[in-house]
């Protein structure tokens, strides 16, 4: 396949095959550092204050929330549908990019795909605990029973919401698993102490890497990424359902499938560009994850973002357009209501602060993406916030309207689920290898500063064109230069 | 490792470049020499045509299991809610097909996807604590190791030393060992 010798490339630091067995084994067999115990131990705080809200729910009931009949789903949902939108940017990755022969994927899309599974973790405990009664949870799927048997409705969406982040989650599972295959099989044979040895080995399930296995993988990969595209789509489409198929002013749109997904993949962006921005750091991958990743990453959230801004406008135009007076005073009341100010934040948060990442300078700088991703969480979560709360709140009998405000077991929920997401990314950032190393291995044949001398750094080529006779500083296709030419 | 499979005497070479192995199985292919197995540490492309391998057969087991998936969804629904016990919500009916299809199209995926990739881990023989021959331990991180089965005439032997040593291996071909079961199938 022709790669431009312009395009950044994906691998730099000249690095050797194994540089990169190196490089990312070494974190893997070697001691814990100090930011790792500091960060694990902070993680570990907020996983115990969650647990503690969590059983106190449990032993008391959902009345240690601040919901009430008029708002019955409030924070646990928001945390729920934010989370599930996390967990969308890693199968994306994966499989989509895959699909579109994205090289670029390769060094971010294992810990992007580990990020999706503990995302879905974390969102699982949401609707887990909100159904009062945990310790009959297996009342959701269709199982022969004493009552009939009277099954589940499958008119549900509820119902639907189940298969479909069952699914989700158990083939994010298998993706992420079979792509770790040769990995482990590649700290294995790199590992020193027989216990290392003999635990990888069972992890790698006994991978050799011979040229069948290899077909086969190809083959399984190009198949699980074919399923799993619309498999991302479907999840956050169906979870979209849990609110379009009721009748709530502000939810029983026909823009909610598309709207959700958009977000789903801008919010699962953000939180990919907050993680990997950090880690790239830290971990000194800067060679593997480098600023072209970022900035493409940078891309995909600028477009998303203008995407959910395109839906905020939508929706209000409808309820207008519609005439039906309790859409539009929904919507007015969204935007000028006592949560007026969620309202705003999350439009500052998701349409305009994206729009600095129209700037080279700005996407290349990682302090400001890092804040700007911090920010893109921010308005993901107050943006089901509003969805959610604000549709409820004034309902259609203006008696039992009601001004919600979380409890302090409902805030410690969703810190306890940040600090399990942080103790699993941690603990996947130790013993995991966090950047696929064959599929890495496998792009720098064609983009890496190894193995391509012809490459033309953008200084240069801005160079030449600049110096070129007539040059206005423009791009120029026909000036675009061959390395012989660029030698003389 | 079954004891089906005998030690027998192979002939290795080793590789340290993706390229090199492409051509040198080319090469050696057509000096008649049948290669027994390849080890590479990353999937090199067109070594399968350089090799004569067929195409996977996995995308058709995908697709019967896939198949299967949605059978089993819609008449699972199906039998649940239209004959064995309908329940008349607000007089809706009780066959509403569109209201199955989210359900039939995730169970299609899940079905799919476990059933290829069991099926995967079958044929390639792997399974968690398996401990599996491995010829050479660089084989996973940057050398691409190309074993053929040793025959009882010497000069054959020689014959695949030299295709080894033409086609720029980067240590001296060596003898070994070897089972060699690496994968069902």
């Amino acid at each position: 396949m022709y790669d431009s010798p312009t395009r950044p490339l994906l691998v730099t630091g000249k690095k050797t095959y194994t540089d990169v067995t190196t490089d990312i084994v070494r974190p893997v067999l070697g001691k814990p550092t100090k930011g790792w115990l500091t960060g694990m131990g902070i993680a570990l705080i907020a996983l115990l204050i969650g647990m503690f809200c969590i059983n106190y729910t449990l032993f008391v009931g959902i009345g240690a929330w601040g919901l009430n009949k008029t708002v019955g789903w409030a924070f646990d949902i928001t945390n729920f549908v934010f989370w599930v939108g996390i967990g969308h940017a890693g199968t994306l990755i994966s499989a989509v990019l895959l699909l579109f022969r994205q090289k670029w994927r390769t060094g971010v899309n294992r810990s992007a795909e580990a990020m999706t599974i503990f995302a879905v973790i974390c969102a699982a405990i949401f609707p887990g605990l909100h159904m009062g009664r945990p310790w009959l949870a297996y009342w959701i799927f269709p199982l022969p029973n004493f009552h009939g048997p009277i099954w589940i409705n499958f008119n549900s969406p509820l119902a639907w919401d189940v298969f479909a982040i069952g699914t989700y989650f158990s083939v994010s599972i298998l993706f992420w698993y079979s792509g770790l295959i040769p990995d482990f099989a590649t700290i294995r044979d790199r590992a020193q102490s027989k216990t290392a040895k003999s635990i990888y080995n069972a992890l790698s399930f006994g991978w050799v890497g011979s040229a069948k296995n290899w077909v086969r993988f190809e083959s399984l990969s190009l198949i699980l990424a074919g399923v799993s595209t619309p498999l991302v789509l479907s999840v956050h489409t169906i979870v979209s359902m849990d609110f379009a198929t009721s009748v709530i002013p502000g939810w029983h749109t026909t823009i909610f499938p598309p709207y959700f997904v958009a977000g789903a993949i801008f919010s699962g962006f953000g939180m990919v560009l907050t993680l990997l921005v950090v880690a790239r750091k830290v971990m000194n991958m800067e060679d593997y994850i480098t600023v072209g990743h970022v900035e493409a990453m940078c891309k995909v959230v600028v477009t998303t973002g203008m995407m959910v801004g395109l839906a905020y406008a939508t929706e209000f135009f409808i309820a207008f357009y519609s005439g039906s007076q309790y859409e539009m005073y929904t919507f007015y009341n969204r935007a000028f209501g006592p949560y007026g100010w969620s309202y705003w934040i999350m439009v500052s948060c998701n349409v305009l602060s994206p729009q600095f990442l129209w700037f080279k300078k700005l996407r290349t700088n990682m302090t400001f993406v890092f804040i700007l991703s911090i920010f893109v969480n921010i308005g993901m979560w107050f943006e089901r916030f509003v969805i959610i709360v604000t549709s409820l709140h004034r309902d259609l009998v203006p008696s039992s309207w009601f001004n919600y405000t979380p409890t302090m077991i409902e805030v410690g929920v969703l810190l306890g689920t940040f600090g399990i997401f942080f103790t699993l990314f941690l603990l996947f950032a130790k013993f995991f290898p966090v950047i696929a190393i064959a599929e890495i291995k496998s792009v720098m044949r064609s983009s890496s500063d190894t193995y391509r001398p012809d490459h033309i750094s953008e200084e240069k080529l801005e160079e030449a064109i600049n110096a070129a006779p007539g040059s206005t500083g423009s791009l120029n296709p026909s000036m675009a230069m061959s390395p012989n030419e660029q030698q003389s | 490792m079954s004891k089906d499979y005998p030690l027998k005497k192979h002939i290795v070479g080793i590789y340290d470049c993706d390229e090199k192995l492409l051509h040198a199985c080319g090469q050696i292919r057509k000096r008649g020499i049948e290669i027994k197995d390849v080890f590479t540490p990353f999937p090199v492309h067109h070594l399968e045509h350089a090799l004569g391998l067929k195409n996977s057969r996995l995308p058709n087991v995908a697709f019967c299991f896939g198949l299967l998936g949605t059978t089993t969804a819609l008449t699972m629904m199906t039998w649940m809610y239209t004959f064995d016990w309908p329940i008349n919500i607000g007089g809706k009916p009780s066959f509403p097909l569109p209201s199955f299809i989210p359900i039939t199209f995730e169970l299609t995926v899940l079905f799919c996807s476990f059933g290829m990739v069991l099926t995967y881990l079958f044929v390639n023989k792997l399974r968690p604590g398996y401990v599996p021959e491995i010829v050479d331990p660089r084989q996973t991180d940057d050398r691409f190791v190309v074993v053929i089965e040793a025959s009882d005439d010497p000069e054959k032997n020689g014959q695949i030393v030299q295709a080894y040593k033409d086609t720029g291996v980067c240590e001296p071909p060596r003898e070994q060992m070897l089972r060699g079961n690496w994968y069902n199938l």
